[in-house]
């Protein structure tokens, strides 16, 4: 039996490998870091063995573990006012006939995905430093703020996408069934938003976790978050703790976006 | 308002869009509907059918006009102060939600006591024969025990009017049948009247006590369904409901009309005589004949009152036998005729042989032209 | 014969009315969040621009043009004339400049990796998705990180050409523009990719099919039928990967070391040692609004694809 090569009209020359080529360059720094965290030398040249020395050095370290419970408390904190304003928002703006004003309210709403990032970070630098003189409040409130509202659009989409795939014909049927708006919202609405809730929470989550720029300009002095902890650490001579760090952090995006994945793919 | 209706829609007019975009989807409907019957609304997709309904059950506020139930104004009132129920096309039963808890959640929101709740549902499962899914995810469940689910969960709180929108197009062929059956049966059982939405004119005649034809947001006729095949008042109630010929012709008098090439037929007998009177058709104005194929025989050529054609092709449709023929002295005009078909053979209509044609007297009707 | 429009019933007018007020009711909070934290302060910038720099960083409250003149010009320390700034120039340059580079480069293996994900069967495309979503997601701070233990002096390609003896002293690419391009290009190729993605999974392969038919070859098919329909993906990919490339400052700060500085920390630099907060903040003006210009670009064209 010969051989025949079918033609593939798909098949662009040199795309394939062109393709495979670009993920393994996007893995093969990331993997490089999380092996070397587990590197027993200092060097990141040479390998040392296999240990988890850097991860204890950098659990023992008082700065890092601050920094981290920061970071957690700044997340958590952004993240639940985020997803409970962008929830709102979303039942206030889809499936509706076009109001005036509407437009406005996705320029606003979007707006941290269009202005950057260094932009926000000096407007919020000055606003909350005026702020700081006049109250003397020095307190994690201006981070918290600062990245709830930069979480508010990455809450939003998924929201409002599982919002638009809603079958609306069952809110109406609520109705028909002597539901009042409360009920309706309470009882069909919300229960079924929740995958979208959740989906919109981690990802508000994700991006407060990983900020730097706007956190390194608002925060006040010894507010760092780990990420801010890093970039200082990398002004320094690299250490192999910070790698362990990256792997933690690494490790923690990838578990919630895994989550993400599929809560957002499960189609009711 | 007459004694014993369940719904009035008074002079409705709907309109959507704004500015140059207004589509009147219902141009000052009226219809009443009494209580405890079997009612649809029937036309062809946009006709407006589903507006209407959707304006009773209060999803829709009417640009003008009123909503009458029981006696009562609703016009003003939402969906959830109405006492109607509504079956979806698509059920939208919810989907987090289990058949009970689907079937028990109108009860719940009224606030009814626990214990009417539980015997309620359990009631209404048994009465649609699901009570061995009472405990179900509603996406494990068929297409048909969906409907059920619908049936009950719509019906539970035994509203004054039960609305039903298209709810057996998803279904096929035979689920269909047993379907209607079933829903004739639960307007039986629990008295309630019914106003079914649907496209499929088969279904509207099998099931319903009375049908308003809709086209184009106007109801053009309401009637039993034997009055709506018998005696449309309108040509396109004649071509929806059924197949049916289409004759020109002159009218003579009251009760007879003149064919194109002078044979002259008797149209009108007893209360429909007294019916083209009443629309002021006078001699010798042009008017539209209709007859149903199966009120036409075919006898052999130059049998006595028939009037001459031709057969121009046959077409087999199982238990009956589709004749077209064209008739002389109509200006070519071509009509089917439903034959019997023989047990074996053919009909021995050959194409091209000379017949006869009779109408069965008073079957032949007058639309106006 | 269309009959009149009806003015709204009252009841109609109740509804409509309600349903608005319940809109913007809901959207309140987050248009009061965002008017605090994010777009009320950029009128504070704004302000600031036209302020005199204060001794010790900060504004003075007087009126002054110097911050948006300082941009371009820098006033002579002996005799206060003006004159070019050319450190300036050459920063707005470069930042310019690697934009455009690290958007073509991003492009150039987008596209590529883009039809690839795209052609797969559907179960195997998911995963690769979700391969490139990941780094999408990922802290770009780690990322810039990773690519520099790969290309700084003793990271892995200078240690492994040394050892292989290629070389004998390590090619110095961190604090370099080369070093910035390429941390760019890695941190946002997955910017590039998504868009794409989203185009030609839209795409109707038939459309290639129907090309190969009337004898055109896998080039013409390219050029003359693929990538002018998917074009509004390739806007999307490259404005999304332009505007952050304008703004960036991480990577940059990591890679480029002080020397190679772009916009952000041009911008970073005057609340910081330059103690020049107004031209600070009409740097970050200019910036917003070459990148607003930049999405209004976009969302005309895009705009214009979907009308044709």
């Amino acid at each position: 039996m010969s051989k025949q090569r079918s033609f593939n009209v798909t098949d662009l020359p040199g795309f394939t490998t062109i393709a495979i080529l670009a993920f393994l360059a996007l893995y093969a720094p990331i993997l490089t870091l999380v092996v070397y965290s587990f590197n027993d030398a200092s060097s990141i040249t040479v390998w040392g063995g296999f240990s988890l020395r850097w991860y204890e050095i950098a659990w023992q370290n008082t700065a890092v573990k601050e920094a981290t419970l920061r970071s957690l408390i700044i997340a958590t904190s952004a993240s639940v006012i985020a997803t409970t304003v962008a929830t709102l928002a979303a039942l206030g703006t889809t499936r509706t006939a076009p109001f005036k004003g509407q437009t406005a309210i996705y320029a606003m709403i979007n707006q941290p995905l269009m202005v950057p990032e260094i932009v926000t970070a000096v407007a919020l630098l000055i606003f909350f430093g005026i702020i700081k003189k006049a109250t003397d409040y020095l307190g994690l409130g201006y981070l918290i703020a600062a990245h709830a509202a930069f979480c508010v659009p990455f809450a939003y989409l998924p929201i409002r996408a599982r919002l638009e795939g809603m079958d609306l014909s069952l809110e109406t049927a609520a109705a028909d069934l002597y539901a009042n708006r409360w009920m309706t919202l309470r009882r069909i609405t919300l229960p079924l938003l929740a995958p979208g809730i959740a989906a919109g929470a981690m990802l508000a989550f994700v991006i407060s976790l990983d900020d730097v720029v706007i956190t390194e300009f608002v925060k006040t002095g010894g507010q760092e978050t780990l990420p801010t902890y890093m970039l200082g650490q990398m002004r320094r001579a690299i250490s192999p703790e910070v790698n362990a760090i990256s792997t933690g952090l690494l490790a923690l995006t990838v578990l919630l976006l895994t989550a993400f994945f599929l809560l957002t793919r499960r189609r009711d | 308002m007459a004694e014993g209706t369940a719904v009035e829609a008074i002079d409705i007019v709907k309109q959507f869009g704004q500015g140059d975009h207004v589509v009147r989807a219902l141009d000052h409907v009226s219809v009443a509907i009494k209580t405890g019957e079997f009612f649809t609304l029937l036309g062809p997709s946009g006709c407006g059918k589903t507006t209407l309904l959707r304006l009773i059950a209060g999803f829709e506020a009417p640009s003008a006009g009123q909503i009458v139930l029981e006696g009562a104004d609703v016009t003003a009132l939402a969906p959830n102060q109405r006492p109607v129920n509504t079956v979806f096309q698509s059920y939208a039963l919810f989907p987090h939600l289990s058949v009970a808890q689907n079937v028990s959640f109108g009860l719940e929101m009224l606030g009814r006591p626990r214990a009417e709740i539980t015997a309620t549902t359990e009631r209404m499962l048994a009465l649609v024969r699901m009570e061995t899914l009472a405990n179900r995810k509603t996406s494990q469940l068929s297409g048909g025990q969906q409907q059920r689910v619908a049936l009950a969960r719509a019906l539970a709180p035994q509203p004054k009017v039960l609305l039903l929108d298209e709810p057996l197009s998803a279904l096929d062929l035979q689920l269909r049948k047993e379907m209607q059956g079933e829903l004739k049966r639960l307007q039986r059982e629990t008295g309630i009247t019914f106003i079914f939405v649907t496209h499929d004119q088969e279904e509207a005649l099998t099931m319903s006590d009375r049908i308003a034809v809709m086209r184009a947001g106007h109801i053009l006729q309401v009637g039993s369904p034997r009055e709506i095949y018998t005696e449309p008042t309108n040509r396109f109630v004649a071509s929806f409901i059924g197949e049916t010929n289409f004759l020109k012709g002159t009218m003579v008098d009251d009760t007879q009309v003149a064919l194109p090439g002078g044979e002259v037929l008797a149209v009108a007998v007893g209360a429909q005589a007294a019916g083209t009177q009443a629309a002021g058709m006078h001699a010798g104005q042009s008017v539209d004949l209709a007859i149903r194929p199966e009120q036409i025989r075919i006898l052999p050529a130059n049998s006595p009152d028939t009037i001459a054609g031709i057969v121009s092709g046959s077409v087999y449709f199982g238990t009956d036998t589709h004749c077209n023929i064209t008739l002389n002295g109509t200006e070519g005009a071509q009509i089917v005729v439903r034959l019997q078909s023989p047990v074996s053979g053919s009909a021995g209509l050959d194409v091209g042989a000379s017949v006869g044609v009779a109408f069965n007297p008073g079957a032949l009707r007058v639309i106006g032209a | 014969m269309s009959p009149q429009p009806l003015p709204l019933s009252a009841v109609e007018q109740a509804i409509t009315r309600d349903t608005v007020r319940r809109n913007w009711l809901f959207s309140t909070p987050a248009l009061v969040l965002l008017s605090l934290a994010a777009t009320g302060p950029l009128l504070i910038v704004l302000v600031y621009s036209f302020l005199t720099p204060g001794k010790y960083g900060n504004v003075e409250w007087a009126f002054s043009l110097d911050g948006w003149v300082g941009i371009l010009f820098t006033r002579d320390i002996f005799d206060g004339t003006l004159g070019l700034a050319d450190a300036h120039l050459k920063i707005f340059w470069r930042s310019v400049r690697l934009s455009l580079l690290t958007t073509m480069i991003t492009f150039g293996v987008g596209f590529p990796t883009a039809w690839f994900i795209a052609t797969r069967p559907p179960k195997a495309r998911a995963l690769w998705l979700f391969l490139i979503t990941i780094p999408f997601w990922t802290n770009l701070l780690i990322r810039t990180f990773a690519i520099n233990e790969v290309i700084r002096n003793e990271g892995i390609v200078n240690s492994a050409l040394i050892w292989a003896g290629v070389i004998s002293r390590p090619i110095q690419i961190v604090y370099t523009d080369t070093a910035v391009l390429i941390g760019m290009a890695y941190v946002y190729l997955p910017l590039m990719v998504l868009p794409l993605f989203a185009a030609i999974d839209r795409f109707d392969m038939r459309l290639v099919e129907a090309g190969y038919d009337l004898y055109a070859s896998r080039w013409q098919v390219l050029r003359r039928v693929i990538l002018p329909i998917v074009k509004p993906g390739i806007i999307a990919g490259s404005i999304l990967v332009f505007v952050p490339s304008l703004g960036a400052y991480v990577t940059p700060r990591v890679l480029g070391g002080g020397k190679n500085m772009m916009i952000g920390n041009f911008i970073e630099l005057q609340f910081g040692q330059g103690r020049n907060w107004p031209l600070g903040a009409a740097l970050s003006i200019l910036l917003l609004v070459i990148v607003m210009v930049a999405l209004l670009f976009y969302v005309r064209a895009a705009n214009r694809e979907v009308g044709k």
